[in-house]
């Protein structure tokens, strides 16, 4: 190791030659929603401290909430949670060990790329309906 | 021919100093999450979009107060612990500790502000 030959060893796979496959999409699914959740997560809390401040605050916050690119903003963030949702679990069956090789792997992708569009249409209908 | 030993190569390069921690405690709070997240869509999300009376009315209740000021607590760590997963993967230098320092502030003055609001409207 100490006098290894370092200058001719297979290089890493970069972004422009790299073919992408379902887990890496997937994987890199995992960590957008996660972080654009944040911006809704962010519009709840001024929601929360504009109803906690009195009548007119609140109706400040609200017209951004309710507005239509707030309503998309949290259409859209239904289905990041509900990816990251099923993406964490399958992270935690993965860390328990089981379905690590290729052929579960992707069947997990899938699952997690049909069941949050599924659970993402579920939970529209329902928010609307209530 | 080099006369440097693996250990001095392989000296402050490595990744793991307290990575253990960090990735349990991440682990938990998206356990908790399975949980929380559920509740929240169920307790809090459909009356985003109320009115006034409405909202403050709903958040006087103890569920609706104890799952949003829950959820939005874990998930305000989860979104701390997650992005500096995110910033030492793709960011280096200084502007590696600025934006993990910034977000970690970012999200527990959010928590505090959010429960805040809750414990205002509750109480």
């Amino acid at each position: 190791m100490a006098d290894v030959n370092r200058g001719n060893r297979p290089l890493s796979p970069h972004l422009q030659v790299y073919r992408p496959q379902l887990t890496s999409i997937t994987s890199i699914l995992t960590r957008i929603t996660g972080n654009a959740l944040l911006l809704s997560m962010l519009m709840i809390v001024c929601w929360l401290i504009g109803a906690a401040s009195g009548p007119d605050a609140f109706a400040a916050v609200d017209g951004i909430v309710t507005s239509w690119l707030g309503i998309l903003i949290f259409a859209l963030s239904i289905w990041a949670l509900w990816y990251h949702f099923l993406a964490g679990i399958r992270h935690l069956i993965w860390d328990s060990g089981v379905g690590l090789d290729v052929p579960t792997a992707e069947k997990l992708g899938w699952a997690c790329v049909i069941g949050s569009g599924v659970l993402w249409v579920v939970t529209l209908i329902a928010l609307a309906l209530f | 021919m080099s006369y440097m030993t693996d250990r001095k190569r392989a000296d402050r390069w490595g990744s793991a100093k307290s990575g253990t921690q960090h990735f349990w405690r991440v682990k938990v709070q998206s356990v908790a999450l399975l949980v929380l997240i559920p509740l929240f869509l169920i307790a809090v999300a459909p009356i985003i979009g109320a009115d006034y009376a409405a909202v403050t009315d709903h958040f006087a209740r103890p569920l609706p107060a104890l799952i949003a000021a829950l959820t939005i607590t874990v998930s305000f760590l989860h979104f701390a612990d997650g992005f500096q997963v995110l910033v030492e993967d793709y960011v280096h230098g200084i502007w590696e500790k600025v934006l993990i320092i910034g977000m970690t502030c970012l999200c527990w003055g959010a928590s505090a502000v959010a429960i805040f609001a809750i414990a205002r409207m509750a109480l």
